[in-house]
């Protein structure tokens, strides 16, 4: 229906190898990452991680120290951000404080398509080709504001609107130009919980409808696991893994991400300890999810109760091994608490069970 | 307390008049008929004001020539201090280049050089180029100001880098952000110094009097001062009049944006 | 490459002005110290230390040093205390009056932002030997008329009460501010701790909390002062008998007017110095007040 849809969806941008450093401190370490079409990419991490590094690269506002940095086949890695065509959307919406709505919407068109001269104030008076510009970029300005709800704040300042339709002036911002890739940097941080689940609707939506490949910078692995195609985990200026969120989630590739994603930091029994657990324990970390911990009187492992935190509908139950493991449990209800200070025994499911050799990558263990 | 508040309120007042004795004096004698600025009884207030002073400063004198030289000199100092200073100051603020550490510390180490202490080698200079007596030699040597530098890379400094990256990725060019985005939002700082600058070159008299002998091109200072030495006493009133009329623009200007003002002039107490 | 080039055309153009117009010039100030040369000359010897022992060793060159000491010994004090005098009594008028504290502020601050030659004018008039308004009044207290300008003795007072005249109200806005910044509940604690009178809580509170303020005034106020050259320009030109020669005015008249490049050169040297030595003061200062603070 709007223009927004008709248009014309570029294809893919990709990192490849690339590397950057600040000084002698590396950032980024041999990345390669490719967004495609229609795609939702979440680049997921923890901050100083190297995220930020990396959306800053793909959009041209830094320079690769080696590597290469692809658009629809293209080299653009020593080209600026404008000559890549790629929206970005900053954290704090960085939109211009003393511009209007309308001409902080239009100002990637103003100097995309028309020349300093054109641009001049007045110009439109002297020469019809100028007014015809004018005209064409106010009605896409427009077109994208009403797809926004924003056509009735056109002729306000940013200071005089609310967190989310600044928000959305940013989006507008983005979306206005047709761009080839639309990069969000922690676009959910500034708004609080209720606003938030309707904004990651609304960008679902909005990618569903546009078909722009997506690229999402989080440090929150609930926006990343609910709205992502793809995630692609950041540790320490490398991508630890890639994958989708199930697939993240259920068979993590090494110690670093399964201690990373998940509600509750997974647990992690070191060998040797762990063949209490499973035989392959002797020679392999092996990694429990906290809600799959189970106090039983027949579980090998022994552990003493170090504190108990009640959340409601779920207890948390810190514990200590004879090893000084620490070891999380989740018991939902309130049945048959153990006290602090208690001995007890726990059990896993082999199927809960993930398996790290000594360098942390992930062990395929036969049944 | 209400005793001590009019004390202090008579005190304060009396000093006032002592300030702007001056100021009251050179407007009472441009006022006065010639008569009266001449004889033996002197008077506070003229006692037949006539503006008969202001209409032979404006019409036999060339204090209007001074006074456009004024504008012309001070405009452009300031015009071409913002063209030169605001792009370096963007990019000594948002840019990463090299030596932007040295060059940022020479800037510093350039505030505590006056004026006084460049004006032999520049006269030297001007004097080979044989530019000497021009408006070029009242305006080049101000074009450089590491005042300027310095107050307004602090300015730039202030603003988000997420918003300088956000007209990059709108391709802006830099030279762009520097103006259309740094510029507007800098204005405090940007009227700041330009109240600052102008009111300098305006009440400037040192350089003038080195760089120019030509009273064509004489700015309001140093015309009031050759005005005054060719009348050799006769035209008190209207040389008061041309002293009103020099003084006039910054004071009428102050009295408008005396916050402004105020800021601006206070901040030349960084330039040491 | 392409970002070199930018940044060589947002950075260049100032780059080279501040090279050209400060840093070069006072490089070669320094090197003109130590010769003889005058403008127009083609050629010049070096002479050593020669301008400055005739700065120091003449009666002229001392005159100078010593009226702009005298000058600025006089203005720094008088200045700096009216100023703050002036700020408390504004600051205390602005809680109850503050419309009158308002007018009184603006007036007081119209000489710095006035056109000081213009000014200076003015204060010739006032002080006209015959027609100005300064004699007249004291001979109706029955006062001696005095020559304040043509008189040798006087004249260098008389520029000192003008350069106090012209700082006090940009001193006064300097200590206004320091005064806002003083949190006012100190005032209530002093209070508390039994200090009843206004002198009491000034010397407690005020005096100590605008020390730094005062310091840096004062290094402001000095830098200022040895600059003087605008109205002894206008007014005196240095005399009678170099009565009012200073430090700056003697290096306009040597150098421009006599154009004794080399030896004006030396002038602006030790006059450059001095006011480095204030920097260095106030830098000093600056890392005490970090200390005790």
């Amino acid at each position: 229906m709007s223009a927004v849809t008709q248009s014309e969806v570029s294809g893919r941008i990709s990192l490849e190898g690339v590397t950057k450093k600040f000084g002698e401190a590396e950032a980024i370490k041999n990345i390669s990452l490719t967004l495609h079409k229609g795609e939702f990419v979440a680049l997921l991490g923890a901050s100083g991680c190297g995220k930020s590094t990396t959306l800053r690269l793909l959009a041209g506002l830094e320079t690769a120290t080696s590597g290469r940095v692809m658009l629809n086949g293209r080299d653009v890695t020593k080209e600026g951000p404008a000559a890549r065509n790629i929206a970005l959307m900053f954290q704090s919406y960085a939109l211009y404080p003393h511009l209007t709505v309308a001409q902080n919407i239009s100002m990637p068109l103003r100097l995309g398509r028309m020349s300093a001269l054109q641009r001049l104030p007045g110009a439109g008076l002297l020469s019809n080709s100028v007014r015809g510009m004018q005209d064409a970029i106010a009605k896409r300005v427009l077109e994208v504001a009403t797809t926004l709800r924003l056509e009735k704040l056109l002729q306000r300042k940013p200071s005089q609107l609310s967190g989310g339709q600044q928000q959305r002036v940013a989006l507008a911002r983005a979306l206005v130009r047709d761009p080839s890739a639309f990069l969000l940097d922690e676009p959910l941080s500034n708004l609080d919980t209720q606003l938030r689940g309707d904004t990651r609707d609304e960008l679902r939506a909005l990618h569903r409808r546009t078909q722009y490949p997506f690229l999402l910078v989080t440090h929150d692995q609930s926006d990343a696991l609910s709205m992502a195609d793809r995630i692609a985990v950041m540790i320490d200026g490398q991508i630890a893994q890639l994958g989708t969120p199930k697939n993240i989630f259920e068979t993590p590739a090494n110690i670093a991400v399964a201690t990373f994603i998940g509600n509750h930091r997974m647990n992690m029994v070191p060998p040797g300890e762990a063949e209490l657990l499973h035989t392959a324990g002797g020679q392999c970390h092996v990694g429990v999810r906290p809600e799959d911990v189970r106090i039983s009187p027949n579980g090998k492992l022994e552990a003493v109760v170090e504190s108990i935190a009640f959340h409601g509908e779920e207890t948390i139950l810190r514990m200590k091994t004879q090893n000084n493991t620490t070891l999380r449990t989740m018991l939902r209800g309130t049945q048959s608490l153990p006290s602090q200070g208690q001995t007890v025994g726990l059990a896993v499911e082999q199927s809960a069970m993930h398996f790290f050799d000594r360098q942390g990558q992930r062990q395929k263990v036969p049944q | 307390m209400k005793l001590s508040n009019i004390i202090v309120v008579g005190a304060l007042a009396i000093g006032a008049a002592m300030v702007l004795l001056p100021f009251f004096w050179m407007i009472s004698i441009s006022l006065k008929p010639q008569g009266e600025i001449f004889t033996a009884d002197l008077r506070i207030l003229p006692q037949h004001p006539t503006l008969m002073n202001y209409w032979k400063a404006i019409v036999e004198t060339d204090i209007p020539l001074y006074l456009l030289n004024g504008v012309i000199v001070t405009g452009s100092i300031l015009v071409l201090q913002l063209v030169v200073t605001i792009p370096c100051a963007y990019a000594l603020a948002h840019r990463d280049f090299m030596g932007r550490k040295l060059f940022f510390g020479a800037i510093v180490a350039a505030l505590l050089v006056p004026f006084h202490v460049t004006a032999i080698p520049i006269f030297i200079g001007f004097a080979q180029l044989k530019i000497l007596n021009t408006y070029t030699a009242l305006i080049l040597p101000f074009v450089s100001t590491a005042f300027g530098l310095f107050l307004l890379r602090q300015a730039y400094a202030q603003i988000p880098d997420e918003i300088i990256d956000a007209a990059r990725v709108d391709g802006m060019s830099e030279m762009g952000i520097a103006w259309r985005i740094g510029f507007p939002l800098c204005m405090p700082t940007v009227i700041a110094f330009a109240i600052f600058s102008v009111t300098a070159h305006w009440n400037d008299l040192f350089w003038p009097l080195i760089a120019t002998t030509d009273p064509d091109l004489a700015t309001p200072p140093r015309g009031i001062l050759f005005f005054r030495d060719q009348e050799s006493g006769d035209d008190v009133g209207p040389l008061m009049a041309g002293a009103a009329l020099i003084t006039a623009p910054l004071i009428i200007g102050f009295l408008m944006a005396q916050k402004r003002f105020t800021q601006g002039l206070a901040s030349t107490g960084l330039k040491g | 490459m392409r970002k070199h080039l930018t940044d060589l055309m947002l950075v260049g153009p100032a780059a080279i002005l501040i090279v050209v117009f400060i840093f070069m010039p006072v490089a070669i100030v320094i090197v003109l110290a130590f010769t003889d040369y005058q403008f127009g000359a083609s050629s010049a010897n070096w002479i050593g230390i020669d301008n400055f022992s005739t700065l120091f060793g003449s009666k002229i060159g001392r005159k100078a040093l010593s009226n702009t000491l005298i000058y600025a010994a006089i203005v720094i004090p008088c200045s700096v205390g009216f100023g703050l005098l002036v700020a408390i009594g504004l600051h205390n008028l602005s809680k109850t009056l503050p419309r009158i504290s308002a007018i009184l502020r603006t007036v007081y601050f119209l000489p710095v932002a006035a056109t000081m030659v213009a000014l200076a004018v003015s204060w010739q008039m006032l002080l006209h030997p015959s027609l100005g308004l300064i004699n007249n009044w004291m001979s109706m207290f029955g006062l001696q008329p005095q020559r304040w300008l043509s008189d040798r003795d006087l004249v260098l007072y008389t520029l000192a009460v003008i350069g106090v005249w012209q700082s006090v109200g940009y001193n006064m806005v300097l200590f206004l501010a320091g005064l806002a910044a003083i949190p006012s509940t100190l005032y209530d604690a002093a209070e508390v701790d039994g200090a009843q009178s206004g002198w009491a809580k000034f010397w407690i509170v005020t005096w100590p909390m605008l020390g730094p303020t005062t310091m840096f005034v004062m290094i402001v106020t000095a830098a200022t002062a040895f600059r003087i050259f605008e109205t002894v320009a206008a007014m005196t030109g240095g005399g009678p008998a170099y009565a009012s020669d200073t430090i700056v005015y003697a290096l306009y008249r040597e150098g421009f007017v006599y154009f004794k490049a080399g030896y004006a050169s030396a002038i602006t040297v030790v006059f450059f110095l001095a006011l480095l030595l204030l920097t260095a003061i106030q830098m000093l200062i600056v890392e005490r007040k970090v200390h005790y603070r």
